[in-house]
């Protein structure tokens, strides 16, 4: 258990200074927040756990965390067609949102560096504009 | 992660698994044909007098399918594809035959500011292009916010137009004032003036097309063909969908009043009725999240005659609603996991017409 413990503990203090260290990406996590109670929260929940067989996790999810690119294209441009997240297919479209570039980058960060996800190498509006449908 | 851990997070997973769904029970009578293919939002859509039918696209299409084939309607304004914003209902004016007139609603930037809110536009289907364009509402202010527009449209027996625009994410703001628009049903006459007899057309500085205040989002709104009177859904909070018949002047309650909590669970009121506002006809807790609704008032479907439909998109079935004095006595699932249910219309022929996500139209049919 301590190891496991430690781990958790360091990543925790990691995400704590860096974005601390970062107040440009804290900014961004906080206008990230707003966006995803606007567009997001309906179907993903405010914890970020989904619903079962309908809406995938963000909150400890492989897709989001792992595939960097693909999760930016899906809040830029939508998404359908079937994706496995933590071992589980989802075959529910998400309809495109229609979001600025800075509002991808915003609730990406937000939703990378919420609950128990932490992302160290933020978003930025740059690398979304990079990304095509 | 030891046992005790493991067995204490699949309890907490099994109880939020079990919150999550409803216990409406899953009906096997029926089934289903695709009458209109691989569609994405089907979010309105009607028949022509020549049954071919038109659809309304959330992203901003306007399809029309006549014999197995969909052509893009020419001329459809631009709409506003944000959040839960685009091109929405659909509907005819009750002489379409005579006069041509189609009436739509979406979500547009029209005017000031930037966002988009709620508009109602007619316009005549002319070779396949939209022509006469009128913008007849165009609810205000603009917002960049993505939820509630709303919005329904229907015509009642006297030919009055009734429409929906949701409150914008402004629950504090929109639904309980009417000088403001959002949180509302409008009634306009069929070329958008506002009729005399409008319950707020001598209270100053409202709205005058108001017809009634304090819905939060109604995405469902249909003639009850068995007495006339006008039936709105409307998405309510975590826990609060509610069925409404509408009444002219009528406070539905709309943050003061709620069967709902905030999606975090946290309580915004404590309060489920007050003096002067409307109580729902009914509620639904776990949410459903409803949209589109449709009584069955044909002989095609023996035994279902008289239930209202409500489509949920989000546990994607078509809840057939049993009614008795004015209350639902029995809920159950058709087309149970189809995908998300979003327009559902009795057509001409008296079969039941369902608009679903990512699928397309189809049509209900009872197992023989």
């Amino acid at each position: 258990m301590y190891p496991i413990l430690i781990i958790l503990l360091s990543l925790w203090s990691c995400n704590e200074s860096n974005t601390k260290q970062n107040p440009e990406l804290q900014k961004s996590i906080e206008r990230g927040a707003v966006v995803y109670e606007d567009f997001c929260m309906q179907c993903h929940l405010p914890e970020g756990k989904g619903v079962p067989k309908a809406f995938p996790p963000l909150d400890d999810s492989d897709y989001l965390m792992k595939k960097r690119n693909e999760s930016i294209k899906a809040v830029k441009y939508g998404l359908s067609g079937k994706i496995t997240v933590n071992g589980q297919t989802y075959n529910t479209a998400m309809a495109p949102l229609g979001l600025t570039d800075e509002e991808v980058a915003d609730v990406m960060n937000y939703i990378t560096n919420s609950w128990s996800n932490t992302n160290a190498k933020m978003i930025t509006v740059e690398e979304v504009s990079k990304i095509q449908p | 992660m030891n046992y005790k851990a493991l067995s204490l997070l699949f309890l907490l997973l099994f109880t939020f698994v079990s919150c999550a769904q409803d216990k409406n029970p899953v009906n096997t009578n029926n089934d289903y044909e695709v009458i209109v293919p691989k569609l994405s939002i089907p979010w309105g859509f009607v028949f022509l007098p020549d049954n071919s039918i038109l659809i309304n696209e959330k992203e901003g299409k306007m399809i029309h399918f006549k014999d197995g084939k969909k052509t893009n309607v020419e001329g459809v304004p631009e709409v506003y594809n944000r959040g839960q914003g685009g091109l929405l209902d659909l509907a005819l004016h009750p002489n379409y035959e005579e006069n041509g007139w189609l009436y739509f609603t979406y979500a547009s930037s029209e005017g000031e500011g930037s966002g988009g809110n709620t508009a109602l536009m007619r316009a005549k289907l002319k070779d396949n292009k939209l022509v006469e364009k009128q913008l007849l509402y165009k609810a205000t202010p603009n917002t960049t916010k993505g939820q509630h527009f709303g919005s329904r449209i229907v015509f009642d027996n006297d030919g009055y137009l009734f429409f929906s625009a949701g409150e914008r994410g402004e629950r504090d703001i929109n639904p309980q004032d009417i000088t403001r628009d959002n949180g509302k049903i409008y009634r306009l006459n069929d070329d958008g003036t506002v009729p005399s007899d409008n319950p707020f057309v001598n209270t100053q500085n409202a709205k005058k097309a108001i017809y009634c205040y304090g819905n939060r989002n109604p995405q469902g709104m249909v003639l009850n063909p068995f007495n006339g009177e006008l039936w709105e859904h409307e998405h309510g909070p975590r826990g609060g969908d509610e069925i409404n018949i509408i009444k002219a002047g009528a406070n539905y309650g709309w943050p003061v009043i709620s069967y709902g909590i905030n999606y975090s669970g946290t309580k915004f009121t404590d309060k489920t009725a007050q003096e002067g506002m409307e109580q729902p006809l009914h509620y639904w807790d776990p949410s459903i999240a409803p949209s589109g609704m449709a009584f069955i008032s044909s002989d095609k479907y023996p035994g279902w005659k008289g239930d209202l439909l409500v489509g949920s998109l989000k546990f994607e079935y078509l809840d057939k609603c049993v009614l008795k004095d004015g209350k639902v006595v029995k809920e159950e699932r058709l087309l149970d996991g189809l995908g998300r249910v979003r327009t559902v219309h009795q057509g001409p022929d008296g079969y039941i017409y369902v608009g679903i996500e990512n699928l397309g139209i189809v049509k209900l049919v009872q197992k023989k």
